[in-house]
């Protein structure tokens, strides 16, 4: 079946106002009406009714898309944008085929052994990681990526993965809640250190912290390429591993993963398969963001926080704010002792990563992240704080590309302080 | 389709990275908010006024018609290509040239986003009051070209209000001033209100000089429920009566409270039939009397309730019931025709009793909301176009409720124009020699008929 048939009745309901020119981090980089929300729903449209051929120009068009939500919070009718990008990239995706570099990204991020050789970064990030594989390497040849830069600046691969520094279960206090840690790839190979404060908040409230061995990848930058078939066979291996253990929430700290298992593996299973929507919609209702998880033990920042006095600021992750969690990271912050939070302009714009958008279009993606710099160099703030690790390396290459020393950290960073001196 | 050389001609003039020819990008170039669409054969993003001349100059000289764009986001289809051609993009013009504190003048690009130049010129305590509700998204030039107004134009003014001057690009190529910074100029014809409200139909605008008034201190809102339509006409008249001419004054009819309350649950009172919501600004301390005193005029005219706003946050959360009306709406039907009369203020109970007849006679929904301040009414005719002969008989509705309006000495439309969509009931209102002096004056500027053809009257 056309994937577009999917998205058809939301189709219609977009009718032509324009008021996504208002909220679209694409269009206001491309400045071009393809690019906004509006144009996307009009392409998708002549697609479902075959006027227009999927073909390169398609592609690009469609590849200009963060699915960063922001045009479907704010849209009078709710059309969900997002999802009809994906379908339409899904469908080129069927009659074309993936570009190489997305099958190499499905491939490695299928694949657990390839994962835990840190090459599944060097894939999904490819031109990121290169710049720290060498020339001759194998690595090269198996990934052929499309885009090799060499001003940008990446952060260095973790010396030893996440999920192999700790067992699987770490008992907590009888009587406190489980909790499975879905980490996700960028903590697991890069910020570990996220990953450590996860594990040393939630163990000071005496929770039962349980990481299990054999979870994947969340499947995002699959989908970003149309993906789709990874992206669902990722969601039932995941499930099939969360599944196995007994807990109160799935929780992560990272806002993609979060969202991926909250909205986009319902969403790309649907209704064809029943049964194994039940089990996702099920996984999804208990999965939380740790920072929400926090706020609902009734963690308390003054026990964990603490140290030198430092002024941040909070950048929205797209994935956190297109599930409404905005408040609650502030609220944290604001409780920390010795942390003043000054509030940068348009906080809730998105910072330009978008899946792979960050790869094929880098050099867009660098002026939606110059606009993010700025803004945060003007608050003035030592760093710059979020939910995602995602939205984190995006960052800090913009902060770096600008000259600026602020620093890049994690909420639960910030809220461990203490505990990690 | 345009022959090669003059794309290639069109090219030399924006240069290649602002010409568009692909199917997909036109595609993108042929809607607005009517949900028409027409494909044009070149979409073009000029930098300045220069470009815009020597397009204009071509297409002249080979009769190719050109269709002025903003954002897109009109009403009734104005920028849209219908007949193919070339889309002319304005969006690149996008310069706010200067803000002059002195003078209380700015000088803009009409590329301009409407609310970009409003935070621009609040930062220096100044004050562009004309709020569309597009404001986020339109261009500047698309609100001078469509004359476009707000809920403050009751106490400010329409767009055409805050023009002083143009920098114009007639349709045979030549640039043209027209006003100019002084608050006075008799020398010559207006060319500059000629322009206002043209629809893109006389010239290409490249720059606009806007007045600018102080930004008021402080604003205060009030919600005011009433228990029947005509209560809530009697307050606007009784408040402008005693000499008070609030910001807005924007009323909802009892169709529109049914459907906000229906999908929302806002907890509006069984017995409220209209809403007013009622905004003073100026001096803090002036305000409050003003709010005062209006709360005093209307109560003997069936107030059912008055919620009066302590804070931004309150105000906000008081305009939140008028801006879930669009959202709420496609619970009636799922397609709509947002049409935009206005009458005297005193009139617009009789005229909501003829739409009320109306309705009733063609047996489609048909919403009331607006300005009721400047007469100026929001009627929305539901229809669902799926359903067989529902479209036909919304435009004879249409047609009715526009000669209701004129009947009480309104007009069609007090803010989207004419464009594509209510150019078949232009001989409603306008007639024999004062629709040709107007044909007149399009004849004369644009000899060819190359700019924005077939809008506002029909083609000759
Ligand atoms: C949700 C929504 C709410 C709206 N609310 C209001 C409202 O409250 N009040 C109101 O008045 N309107 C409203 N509108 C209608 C519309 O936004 C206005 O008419 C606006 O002024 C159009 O601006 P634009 O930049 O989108 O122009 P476009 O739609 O691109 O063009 C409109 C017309 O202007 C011409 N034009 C554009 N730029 C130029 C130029 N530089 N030189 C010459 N001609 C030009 C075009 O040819 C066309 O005829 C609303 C629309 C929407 C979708
Ligand atoms: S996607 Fe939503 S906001 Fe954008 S044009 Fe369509 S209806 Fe309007
Ligand atoms: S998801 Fe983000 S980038 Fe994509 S169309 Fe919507 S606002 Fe634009």
């Amino acid at each position: 079946m056309d994937p577009l048939k999917r998205v058809e009745k939301d189709l219609k309901k977009c009718v032509k106002c324009g008021a996504c020119r208002a909220n679209c981090p694409a269009f206001s980089a491309y400045q071009r009406e393809p690019a906004v929300a509006r144009g996307k729903v009009a392409l998708a449209q002549h697609l479902l009714v075959k006027d227009i051929e999927l073909d390169d120009q398609t592609y690009l068009t469609m590849s200009k898309c963060l699915l960063c939500g922001s045009c479907v919070e704010k849209c009078p009718n709710e059309v969900p944008t997002d999802e009809i990008v994906i379908a339409a990239r899904e469908a080129l995706a069927e009659q074309r085929g993936l570009t190489t570099f997305h099958r190499a990204v499905g491939r490695v991020i299928r694949n657990r052994k390839l994962m835990n050789m840190g090459a599944a970064m060097a894939a999904i990030m490819g031109p990121l990681f290169f710049r720290r594989v060498p020339a001759n390497s194998g690595l090269r040849l198996r990934f052929p990526l499309p885009f090799v830069g060499g001003k940008r600046h990446v952060p260095s691969l973790a010396g030893k993965p996440f999920l192999s520094r700790h067992p699987e279960v770490i008992q907590g206090e009888p009587g406190k809640p489980r909790i499975i840690y879905f980490v996700g790839c960028m903590t697991n190979f890069v910020y570990t250190e996220v990953g450590e404060a996860a594990l040393a908040l939630f163990r000071h409230l005496g929770c039962t912290v349980i990481i299990p061995r054999d979870q994947q990848c969340c499947g995002l930058p699959g989908m970003s390429g149309g993906d789709l078939a990874t992206v669902r066979e990722l969601a039932e291996k995941n499930l099939a591993v969360l599944e196995k253990f007994e807990a109160d929430y799935v929780m992560t700290a990272c806002a993609t993963c979060g969202g991926a298992l909250h909205k986009l593996y319902p969403a790309v299973v649907g209704k064809k398969h029943p049964e194994l929507l039940k089990r996702l919609q099920a996984m999804a209702e208990k999965t939380i963001d740790a920072a929400v998880l926090l706020q609902k033990l009734g963690f308390n920042p003054e026990e964990t926080a603490g140290g030198e006095a430092m002024t941040i600021t909070y950048h929205d992750p797209c994935h956190l704010r297109n599930r409404a969690i905005t408040r609650q990271p502030r609220e944290l912050l604001k409780g920390a002792p010795g942390v003043q939070l000054v509030e940068m302009a348009g906080a809730d714009k998105c910072c330009g990563l978008g899946g792979t958008f960050n790869v094929y279009h880098y050099d867009t993606s660098l002026r939606i992240n110059a606009g993010k710099s700025e803004a945060i160099r003007c608050t003035g703030a030592d760093a710059v704080v979020t939910g995602c690790p995602g939205c984190m390396m995006q960052l800090s290459d913009g902060l770096k590309q600008a000259g600026a020393g602020t620093r890049v950290m994690h909420t639960l960073e910030i809220l461990a302080r203490k505990l990690r001196q | 389709m345009l022959e090669p050389r003059i794309i290639e001609k069109l090219k030399q003039i924006v240069g290649p990275d602002n010409i568009a020819t692909e199917r997909q990008d036109l595609l993108c170039y042929g809607y607005d908010a009517t949900q028409m669409e027409f494909l044009p054969d070149v979409v073009l993003h000029p930098a300045n006024a220069e470009e815009v001349s020597q397009v204009l100059k071509l297409a002249n000289a080979e009769k190719i018609h050109v269709f002025p764009r903003g954002a897109g986001s009109g009403f009734t289809g104005g920028a849209l290509p219908k007949g193919g051609g070339i889309v002319l993009v304005t969006t690149r013009m996008n310069r706010i040239i200067r803000i002059d504190t002195e003078n209380l003048v700015a000088e803009v690009e009409p590329g301009v986003v409407t609310e970009q130049f409003q935070l621009e010129v609040e930062k220096l305590g100044l004050f562009y009051p004309p709020d569309p509700a597009s404001l986020k998204f339109s261009t500047l030039g698309g609100n001078v070209a469509e004359n476009a107004g707000g809920p403050r134009c009751v106490k400010y003014g329409v767009t055409r209000d805050f023009v002083m001057g143009l920098e114009v690009v007639l349709p045979t190529g030549e640039i043209i001033r027209t006003g100019g910074e002084t608050y006075k100029g008799v020398v010559g014809y207006d060319l500059t209100r000629l322009i206002c409200g043209s629809e893109g139909t006389l010239g290409v605008i490249t720059r606009i000089i806007f007045k600018l008034l102080p930004l008021p201190e402080a604003k205060k809102t009030m919600l005011t429920i009433f228990d029947s339509i005509d209560g809530a006409a009697r307050a606007v008249s009784t408040i402008i009566g005693n000499k008070i001419i609030p910001t807005t004054l924007e009323f909802m009819d009892y169709s529109t409270l049914l459907c906000v309350e229906k999908r929302f649950n806002l907890g509006i009172p069984e017995s409220g039939r209209a809403v007013l919501i009622i905004e003073v600004d100026g001096d803090r301390e002036l305000i409050e009397k003003q709010a005062a005193r209006i709360q005093g005029l209307v109560k003997p005219l069936g107030l059912v309730e008055c919620k009066v706003a302590k804070d931004a946050a309150e105000s906000e959360a008081l305009w939140k019931v008028r801006r879930l009306v669009s959202p709420s709406l496609r619970d009636v039907n799922p397609d709509k025709f947002n049409e935009d009369i206005v009458v005297p203020r005193s009139k617009v109970p009789d005229v909501i009793r003829s739409i009320d007849k109306i309705q009733q006679k063609y047996d489609i929904p048909i919403v009331n909301f607006g300005h009721a301040g400047d007469g100026n009414i929001h009627v929305n005719v539901m229809i669902d176009k799926a359903v067989p002969g529902m479209e036909e008989k919304a435009h004879k509705a249409i047609g009715e409720v526009f000669q209701a309006a004129l009947d009480l000495n309104g007009t069609m439309s007090g803010e989207h124009g004419v464009g594509l969509a209510k150019q078949p009931y232009i001989h409603l209102e306008l007639k024999g020699a004062q629709l040709s002096a107007m044909q007149a004056i399009k004849r004369a500027l644009d000899p060819n008929n190359i700019l924005n053809p077939g809008k506002m009257f029909p083609v000759e």
